[in-house]
């Protein structure tokens, strides 16, 4: 088991371009177990590109993604076969997109939507997937008898929780979200920070997740990077990050919030 | 007495980058010392800094210059440099901090916000909420309250409930920025006795409190923060 | 070796044996034995235009043109029967571009090509079965993306096809697939044993004969060698079962063969007789009756009972 201290993931000078364009640069941090990094700035300033780096999607132009696997410790992502990559990423990683549609398959019901990853990984026993979905179900507060139902009659805040207790089911130890409350109205929003805050809580979670929304990184994220033009500009406490930002582009970003 | 936490030469300033980059001193060097079962009051008229001093006690504002260490589980560790885990860990088992506002996630039931530091400590959630309802009750937070989001409170509730919060926990140094500010007097009363209670169990504490009767009830010191303003002994 | 076919108006050559020429028939066996080589894998092949339109069998008939030789007797069975258009038109290409012996006979053909069935006769070693299929990724049903099932299969990545198992028993209590049930060949590749029932599918496991796949629209070819493990997925607690019915074959009786119902008049009437004509007039020619066939009397308890 990983100790507490160690790190579960080490990005080193994380670096993609395109061509001569930047898209992200230089990019260093590490992530331990229970630990939220929230990372923020506006649209085109690197941060889904960042997200797609660390998380196996696309490989980066330099530096090193390493994560902490159960079995064989430290390992370079990239260095992994694809076989490697692409079981971590449906068994200890989780991926939540900002529109469920892309993590959710549509066509089949909520609960053959939850059990995927079961099967996955070789639950053969029709009963006990069935079950293990109906009680995501609730964790994510979704009626029992929905289990049936396609993911296209929920709602927009009932999809992004299917899709959260889609990913959560195979217990990951690290949850990437790209924009989880982005579509959502603001009362629905809330329900799912609050959710959100309690599984990273009760499950140990580590998350980095992308958000352009400062409040919700104010309430999910212990750290925050800053990211401007491709490159972290402030990186550290949330709140030290958002009320005493030392940057010029933070302090405008947190200025320009609207107060109500 | 034994000496929690310890500020020297701290200086601070703020340099605003959207205006122009202009630089506001704000103070220089700050010596504070804080001990074990005494509460010192920072004083210093309004403008003086003494919330941002505070803030930088609990490592929410940055220093610009100096060091603030904090006695945390057996080590001294400037929080000034410390890594954000260390200050999590310094804020989850060392430092309490009431502010002035309540920021929490809308929904969330009163009873779970005023519970949640001593869940996060690894107490079981039924001894955890026990002692939110005894605070509450206190408090005088009617108990039909308890199930709602503070968010939709009044002003005094809302302060009451982050009291509440702060005090669910035995930190070992306190920071209180106007705890009493909008509270009745019985209310202030309670305060009273909870802060008497943190000092007589041992804990350090640092207030900022807006009345004289309060400071003069509960404080131990008092540390005018004035003199250290930039340009206040010229 | 060129081998025509001679033009019957004026004796000059019309075809190359049975229609394809050489080198198409060498890309094709080529196809075919890495097929055989890597049981369940899916080889993509320069499918040709064929005489006839997709969906007719053009990538069993291109199969059949490959493997077929002049002493080859070939059956051709559409639905288990030798009589349908589709099977009288594909025997009558062969016989005409390869003038190979034909038969309706299982017992009798060395190569039988076949949609959407397998004869109940036991196949043997020297016979040779080549299905038409219409669809060859049966993970195309959840992932329309040909790059990632091509990756799932590389992967062994099969969880998606429970989740298609899952769905039929969340929503019919059972697993409701009844055709081209997908199978797990030699406990590596998942393989869509194209629409055949599932009836079938014990058949395919440990069969002495060779299976080979043919999809023409598609392009691609996949293969079981003889006595090659084939296991229809299941769940531990939803094995895997298949189709049983309560009635016997109304001509010949038979209770251990695939049935298809016929409706006889507008009352509702029906029957239920075997697919497999072959097998049926085996049996009927060894002196098996079932309760329709025609030199029984058909009481009016019998319509009643067979109307139920």
């Amino acid at each position: 088991m990983t100790q507490i201290n160690e790190p579960l993931l080490r990005v080193d000078d994380l670096t993609m371009m395109y061509g001569d364009r930047i898209g992200c640069k230089d990019v260093s941090f590490e992530l331990r177990p229970g630990e939220v990094l929230g990372i923020v700035g506006e649209s085109g300033s690197g941060k889904s590109t960042l997200l797609r780096s660390i998380s196996a999607q696309q490989e980066p132009t330099k530096g090193t993604v390493e994560y902490q696997t159960r079995i064989d410790g430290i390992c370079d992502v990239y260095q992994m076969s694809e076989a490697q990559r692409r079981l971590l990423m449906r068994t200890d990683w989780a991926f939540v997109h900002q529109n469920p549609r892309d993590g959710l398959r549509m066509n089949v019901s909520a609960g053959a939507n939850i059990g995927e990853r079961m099967m996955a990984i070789g639950d053969r026993h029709y009963g006990n997937i069935r079950s293990n979905a109906d009680s995501w179900l609730g964790k994510v507060e979704i009626a029992s008898e929905r289990l049936d139902d396609l993911p296209s009659t929920f709602s927009g805040g009932m999809q992004q929780r299917l899709q959260i207790a889609r990913n959560l089911v195979t217990s990951p130890r690290l949850v990437f979200m790209d924009e989880p409350t982005g579509g959502l109205d603001v009362s629905v929003q809330a329900r799912l920070l609050d959710l959100l805050r309690g599984l990273v809580h009760d499950l140990n979670l580590a998350v980095i997740i992308v958000t352009h929304d400062l409040a919700v990184a104010r309430l999910l994220s212990h750290r925050l990077m800053v990211m401007q033009q491709g490159k972290v500009i402030e990186h550290g406490l949330t709140d030290q990050v958002l009320d005493d930002p030392q940057h010029a582009y933070t302090q405008l970003l947190v200025s320009s919030i609207l107060q109500n | 007495m034994s000496e929690m936490l310890h500020a020297k030469n701290v200086a601070k300033s703020f340099t605003l980058h959207t205006q122009g980059s202009v630089t506001i001193p704000v103070f220089e060097g700050v010596e504070f010392m804080l001990s074990a079962g005494e509460c010192i009051a920072l004083t210093g008229e309004s403008g003086s800094g003494k919330s941002t001093f505070m803030r930088m006690l609990y490592a929410n504002y940055t220093c610009s210059q100096g060091s603030i260490k904090v006695f945390h589980n057996g080590d001294w560790l400037d929080i000034t440099t410390a890594s954000p885990h260390s200050i999590l860990d310094i804020r989850k088992r060392t430092l309490g901090y009431v502010s002035q506002f309540l920021r929490v996630i809308p929904r969330v039931p009163t009873l779970d916000i005023v519970a949640e530091p001593l869940v996060a400590l690894g107490t079981d959630r039924e001894t955890a909420t026990d002692k939110a309802r005894d605070l509450l009750t206190r408090l005088r937070i009617p108990e039909r309250l308890w199930q709602l989001s503070p968010l939709t409170f009044s002003g005094g509730e809302q302060q009451r409930v982050n009291i509440a919060r702060g005090f669910i926990a035995d930190y070992p140094i306190m920071l209180l920025d106007e705890p009493t500010a909008s509270l009745d007097a019985q209310n202030r009363a309670t305060v009273l006795e909870l802060i008497e209670e943190a000092k007589s169990r041992g804990a350090a504490i640092a207030g900022i409190f807006h009345d004289h009767e309060t400071r003069d009830a509960v404080c131990t010191g008092s540390f005018d923060v004035t003199s250290f303003k930039v340009g206040a002994n010229d | 070796m060129e081998q025509t076919v001679k033009n019957p108006a004026d004796g000059t050559s019309a075809y190359n044996f049975a229609y394809l020429d050489e080198q198409t028939k060498r890309m094709i066996r080529r196809a075919l034995l890495k097929a055989v080589a890597i049981p369940g894998y899916q080889v993509p092949f320069a499918g040709r235009e064929m005489p006839m339109p997709y969906g007719w069998g053009t990538g069993g008939v291109q199969v059949t043109a490959a493997v077929i030789g002049p002493n080859d007797t070939l059956k051709v069975i559409d639905q288990g029967a030798d009589d349908t258009t589709n099977a009288v038109s594909i025997r009558q290409f062969f016989a005409k571009t390869a003038q190979v012996a034909t038969t309706e006979k299982t017992a009798e053909a060395s190569i039988i090509q076949t949609r959407h069935r397998i004869p109940e006769k036991e196949l043997r070693e020297d016979q040779v079965l080549v299905y038409q299929v219409p669809i060859p990724e049966p993970l195309r049903f959840l992932e329309p993306r040909e790059t990632e099932t091509r990756k799932m299969h590389a992967l062994e990545e099969y969880g998606l096809m429970h989740v298609k198992l899952y769905e039929d028993i969340a929503r019919h209590g059972h697993i409701a697939t009844t055709y081209a049930y997908p199978v797990m060949v030699d406990d590596r590749y998942v393989m869509d044993p194209s629409p055949t029932p599932k009836f079938d599918n014990p058949k395919m496991n440990d069969m002495a004969a060779l299976q080979l796949f043919g999809a023409g629209r598609e392009k691609r070819i996949y293969a079981l060698p003889p006595y090659t493990k084939v296991k229809s997925l299941d769940f531990d607690d939803h094995p895997f079962e298949v189709q049983t019915w309560e009635d016997e074959c109304g001509m010949c009786g038979a209770r251990d063969s695939y049935l298809d119902e016929v409706i006889l008049d507008d009352q509702g009437n029906r029957m239920f007789v075997c697919s497999d004509t072959d097998y049926c007039a085996e049996r009927q020619e060894a002196g098996h009756r079932g309760p329709q066939h025609h030199d029984q009397p058909l009481s009016n308890s019998k319509r009643e009972k067979a109307a139920e």
